[in-house]
């Protein structure tokens, strides 16, 4: 391969990475927010508890920190999303009583005190010096292998959380979650339990936030608390499902996939800056993401592939009429 | 006990009068427009750097410089309504939620591009505090701070209990529908409650840099304490706010205190853990706060 086209294909592999890392972060983000409704805004919590849970799991043993216990990675993302789990469990079986701002106001608190624990207790995560030396999958297969073999597994992991997700999208489950998302109140009145069902789609968003945070971890081989910074992680995110077009699975991966390509592509242009201007100019990309959520939010509300409202299969009279009944108590959007 | 007055009583009421001031604009806006504002530690940020140009520009004391930054910060805040959250009025609030979590990264990036990110403050050299009645010390600035939160909180009370203005602002905040009813002007009211949320919002920033210094984050680190100060007074109370932010304030410096043992009963660490703490605590067991606020 001419060297020349060797550094921009390594570009793309990072790109896509990334990129794909966010994704999986954004379909977490979609079943809580796009599917039911849940205005999570800690993500940068169950990130950060899915990247230390696999850090601390995969990397060598350390005086530094707890463990490491040098354990396969394929256990430490299925530890992450245990984890990042558990703790959604704990949080949702108080907080998701709460109305849609309320919770998100009490879900940055929780994250913002997970960030204290992680910069606090030294002892379990070495404190802000951060957890090194996680290991990369296939490291030893050398330039470019071991980047596409990263790839190929981001993006395994991605098309498992879509069909996942989409699997369950087409079940009763999923039409559940659209009708508790549209109307709670009517979805209480045919029988469904609305507080269990938005647990579920809670715990199951949040392992995916959890399972992205551990990928972000293994990619960079280092995580510390600054990673875990709400910039980065939640408003990202939010940006990205929205830009994305909430509500639908492949939005969630178009979203991460273009406002990343966006962030990249802008930091290319400013590295050709004069020096004096390189550290300002990182402050107008997050000026620029900003104003793109904005110019999203009010000219293309729906985001790049809007939601598709689910087929109804073709029911009898009596249960149609019930159905519709329940479509038709949907305000006006 | 005098320790205890001068390294944890008085910080806390510092600190309360900061958080305070944020909150009353939390609360008000929330009362008044339905949604929890999550730029507004941002325009405490700004409130404090518009202050900072004046004083390194006209060498004029920071409390000088405090109202002109409170008339800026108003001004920039009725522009971000108009351009960034009016067009979402009609549909559902939580838009604007999210509306704000973009104008929190606009505003916070630009503060970081005029001023730059590193740490500052108004004045260099260390201030000796004063001394009264032997060991009871008290900062000068920690006068000027509680001092002009009292002033600017009476005059908030007497224009709420008053004006015209403040009287529909009150009546909007407890029924917007019945408010409308009786023909307030509530595009009025609402660009008034923009100017005396931000202004505010832009002396409790501008305090904190007289208090500490001056870095990009610390309205962010703001926020949180002051929705909890918010809706701990119950949301769409002013009142309430103040007491919540005293509360909170206090709260936060007292955990440090030697209580027990002679160990601090909280590792200085977990300081801003308090505040979070207590808001989802309030959050889960009295959403409605402790002066009952509306729930939204």
């Amino acid at each position: 391969m001419p060297d020349a086209l060797f550094g921009p294909m390594m570009y793309v592999i990072a790109l896509l990475t990334m990129g794909g890392i966010y994704a999986v972060i954004a379909l977490g983000l979609n079943v809580q927010w796009g599917l039911t409704g849940l205005f999570n805004a800690g993500i940068a919590g169950f990130f950060a508890i899915g990247a230390y849970t696999s850090a601390l799991l995969t990397a060598p043993d350390s005086p530094n920190h707890l463990g490491g216990f040098g354990l396969p990675i394929a256990l430490g993302l299925a530890g992450s999303m245990l984890a990042a789990g558990i703790i959604a469990y704990g949080v949702g079986r108080i907080c998701l009583r709460l109305r849609s701002d309320y919770l998100a106001i009490a879900t940055i608190g929780i994250a913002e005190i997970l960030r204290l624990i992680l910069k606090n207790e030294a002892w379990l995560t070495n404190g802000p010096r951060g957890i090194a030396s996680i290991p990369r999958p296939f490291e030893s297969l050398g330039q470019p292998w071991a980047q596409l073999a990263f790839l190929a597994i981001v993006v395994a992991l991605v098309l498992v959380a879509y069909l996942a997700i989409e699997r369950g999208l087409n079940a009763p489950w999923g039409r559940v979650m659209r009708a508790i998302r549209e109307n709670d109140v009517a979805a209480a009145a045919t029988g469904k339990d609305v507080a269990r069902f938005r647990l579920q789609a809670f715990v199951f968003g949040s392992m995916f936030m959890g399972l992205g945070g551990a990928l972000m971890a293994h990619s960079f081989k280092f995580i510390g608390p600054d990673a875990t910074e709400p910039l980065m992680t939640t408003f990202l995110v939010w940006v990205m499902l929205i830009v994305g077009g909430s509500g639908n699975n492949r939005g969630a991966i178009l979203g991460p996939l273009v406002v990343w390509t966006i962030w990249s592509a802008t930091e290319l242009v400013t590295n050709r800056l004069p020096p004096e201007w390189i550290t300002r100019a990182s402050y107008i990309r997050v000026f620029l993401i900003g104003l793109l959520l904005q110019i999203v939010m009010q000219r293309f509300a729906r985001g790049l592939l809007p939601e598709r409202p689910p087929v109804v299969a073709a029911t009898p009279p009596a249960a149609a009429g019930a159905v519709s009944a329940r479509e038709r108590k949907k305000p006006a959007e | 006990m005098l320790e205890f007055v001068n390294f944890y009583l008085i910080p806390g009421l510092v600190l309360g009068s900061i958080y305070a001031l944020g909150a009353i604009g939390v609360s008000l806006l929330f009362g008044i427009l339905r949604f929890a504002h999550f730029a507004h530690g941002d325009l405490m940020t700004l409130g404090a750097y518009l202050a900072l140009s004046i004083v390194v520009g006209f060498g004029w004391p920071a409390i000088a410089a405090l109202p002109l930054a409170v008339l800026g910060t108003a001004a920039v805040a009725v522009g971000i309504d108009r351009v960034f959250y009016r067009p979402f009025r009609a549909g559902p609030t939580i838009i604007v939620v999210i509306a704000s979590f973009g104008v929190t990264l606009m505003v916070r990036s630009v503060v970081q591009l005029v001023w730059g990110v590193e740490i500052t403050s108004y004045q260099t050299g260390i201030q000796r505090p004063l001394i009264f009645f032997d060991a009871l010390r008290i900062a000068e600035r920690h006068f000027y701070i509680v001092g002009g939160a009292v002033l600017l909180v009476a005059t908030l009370h007497l224009f709420l209990t008053r004006s015209r203005m403040g009287k529909a602002m009150r009546a909007m905040s407890d029924d917007p529908d019945l408010a409308r009813v009786t023909g307030i002007d509530t595009a009025r009211v609402i660009a008034w409650t923009w100017v005396i949320g931000a202004g505010l919002a832009a002396a409790g920033g501008v305090f904190l840099g007289i208090d500490t210094q001056l870095n990009p984050n610390m309205g962010w680190n703001l926020l949180l304490p002051i929705f909890a100060a918010a809706i701990l007074g119950g949301i769409g109370r002013p009142y309430g706010a103040i007491a919540g932010g005293m509360v909170i304030g206090m709260a936060e410096e007292l955990s440090v205190y030697p209580w027990i043992t002679d160990q601090p009963l909280l590792s200085p660490g977990y300081k801003t853990a308090v505040a979070f703490g207590l808001m989802v605590a309030i959050l889960i067991w009295r959403p409605s706060g402790l002066f009952r606020g509306r729930v939204f």
